[in-house]
């Protein structure tokens, strides 16, 4: 999803727990919720720090491959949409580097930490937005699988997390509204129209299913972050429920899944489909996409180039209050 | 029939609601440039809500340009299937964004003369314009307010963001003649009391301009070469280079694929 291959630590029987760790896990359990000040687990706090910030780093890189079409979007009406869009995503990145800050750590420390390597983003913005029709998939697909993510973690034990994504939920049906809507304009125009729809959604549709990360008999840290309710539901369990809801609306349009094993389950009430080429997931996690020299060289950039504008703010910062002071 | 359109030329009132339009379409775009790209999430968020408002500002002047035209025209085909040569924009907002001092002092200067120009448009004897001023005051008040602040802190903050800001200052400032530069339309709309002379503006403009200059601790360039004022400039259509590239972009989808619709 937002956030893949989350490294989870520790994973303790109830055995093995001191007191205060067993006491933690009942809170949790009870439905509590965790807030800032309170004790929690080493371990809880740094897998949490790790989780929001990868999605925090998600929401700003996810700007990048939409944002390459503002410019080039084909109404006036699209464009203030597609802006409208981008912005809410910038929106949720600061709501969660300031939900992340709650834990002891820096928005700045987070970012250095993208940009050096050690913190990823999700895989999905690694790859390229080619078409107009893109910006459809894109708000369909990918908007879509945050949502199948993001509303059952608006259940979340730990509180600021809980509220940030109750926010962003109600922004995120918004997103896939109107990717879907371009997709409809799109299938229901000219051939070229439609084919450009076909292409984007066959471009999309494995690299969307692999949002949910690895299959669930590979992911080694789920057990624990399920305990402590940062992660709500397996990666299997998504991705199945995100397949089911898709193929529908994919038929809606008109469109065919590119999937040749793509077969009603009428037993498990649920699609059979065909996984994603793994050994592609890891690669783009470990920096080999197609997009992950541009997206993240752009953040580099933009942080590089701002440097001197936010050394000026803060340097007005200082001397307006040495004036303060001088002047009382 | 409102009396205001007979009071004035279809196609001058048509004309000069092009030059407003095009104004917030440009620097809509170019403003729209940063997204993703700001030099804090603040100024990313803050930039393309600019942007948004500059571009819904767009819809209702050129919907009315369309209107007013009576060609059948809508604000979309002004906007992606005209030529450079038929674009009515100031120079000012076809500039490059430069770093981010030369985005933000181009805003300045610009929103300084905006807010002006939408105060005295709210007294339109056009309702139609004073409505649309109305409401884009508001968001253009905030705009000025916001740029501002920022020349205000970046000239007065350190000594590499002074340099930047007088730099931006020193290449932009040629490009604001034209905003006050009268000519056959501006007194055609101005005798038709729809619009004020832009020379008329120019006072107000000057002080917000001192002020925050002299907050900012930068330099007032004084009186230098003004680009495009005797006639040739935006205005008349006649552009720099960029704004040729601008559009090959902006235009690109309407242009390849010839009566889509999106
Ligand atoms: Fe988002
Ligand atoms: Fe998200
Ligand atoms: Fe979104």
């Amino acid at each position: 999803m937002y956030a893949q291959l989350v490294k989870s630590e520790g994973s303790k029987s109830r055995e093995e727990m001191t007191p205060q760790e067993l006491a933690f896990q009942e809170r949790i359990d009870r439905g509590e919720k965790i807030e800032p000040k309170e004790w929690m687990p080493e371990g809880y706090r740094k897998t949490l720090i790790r989780q929001m910030g990868q999605h925090a780093h998600s929401e700003i890189v996810g700007q990048l491959p939409e944002g390459n079409w503002i410019t080039r979007a084909p109404t006036l009406e699209r464009k203030a949409i597609l802006l409208a869009k981008v912005q809410d995503e910038a929106g949720h990145g600061l709501y969660l580097y300031s939900a992340a800050e709650t834990l002891g750590v820096t928005r700045d420390e987070l970012m250095e930490k993208l940009h050096s390597g050690n913190m990823k983003y999700s895989s999905i913005f690694n790859y390229p937005t080619l078409t107009w029709a893109d910006m459809g998939a894109v708000g369909w697909l990918v908007d879509g699988a945050a949502i199948m993510n993001q509303v059952p973690l608006q259940r979340t034990s730990y509180g600021p997390y809980s509220r940030a994504m109750i926010r962003i939920c109600k922004e995120e049906s918004f997103h896939q509204r109107q990717g879907y809507d371009i997709m409809m304009k799109m299938c229901a125009g000219s051939p070229e129209q439609k084919a450009m729809a076909q292409d984007a959604l066959n471009r999309f549709w494995y690299p969307a299913l692999m949002m949910f990360g690895p299959s669930d008999k590979d992911s080694v840290h789920s057990a624990q972050s399920m305990a402590w309710k940062i992660k709500m539901n397996t990666n299997d369990e998504l991705r199945q429920k995100f397949v089911d809801q898709t193929v529908p609306q994919a038929k809606y349009l008109g469109l065919t899944v590119p999937d040749d094993n793509l077969v009603w389950n009428e037993e498990k009430g649920g699609y059979d489909f065909s996984e994603p080429d793994w050994s592609e997931f890891f690669a783009v996690i470990a920096g080999n996409g197609p997009c992950n020299a541009e997206r993240l060289g752009a953040r580099i950039k933009a942080w590089d180039d701002g440097a001197w504008f936010r050394d000026g703010l803060m340097a007005h910062a200082e001397k307006a209050a040495s004036r303060r002071i001088a002047a009382e | 029939m409102s009396g205001a359109l007979e009071a004035v030329d279809r196609a001058v009132f048509a004309e000069w609601l092009q030059r407003i339009g095009d104004n917030v379409l440009i620097l809509g775009h170019r403003v729209s440039e940063w997204c993703g790209h700001g030099p804090a999430l603040e100024e990313d968020i803050a930039l393309s809500n600019q942007a948004l408002d500059l571009i819904g500002q767009c819809q209702l002047w050129l919907g009315l340009a369309a209107e007013v035209e009576g060609k059948g025209r809508t604000a979309d085909a002004l906007a992606f299937l005209r030529d450079a040569g038929a674009f009515r924009n100031l120079l000012l907002v076809e500039r490059p964004n430069g770093d981010f001092g030369q985005t933000l002092m181009r805003q300045f200067l610009f929103d300084a003369f905006h807010i002006e120009l939408l105060r005295a448009l709210k007294a339109s004897s056009d309702p139609r314009v004073a409505e649309i001023a109305a409401k884009a005051e508001k968001e253009v008040a905030y705009h000025l307010e916001r740029s501002a602040d920022l020349v205000v802190r970046l000239g007065d903050g350190t000594t590499e963001s002074h340099a930047r800001m007088q730099k931006a200052l020193d290449l932009l400032f040629p490009y604001t003649g034209e905003m006050f530069a009268d000519d056959a339309t501006d007194r055609a709309m101005a005798e038709a009391g729809i619009a004020v002379l832009p020379s008329s503006l120019k006072a107000g403009w000057d002080r917000t301009i001192a002020d925050v200059l002299a907050e900012a601790t930068l330099t007032h360039p004084g009186e230098v070469w003004q680009h495009g004022v005797k006639g040739t400039g935006g205005k008349t259509g006649v552009h720099s280079e960029y704004l040729g590239f601008i559009l090959a972009e902006m235009q690109f989808l309407q242009r390849a694929y010839p009566g889509a619709s999106w």
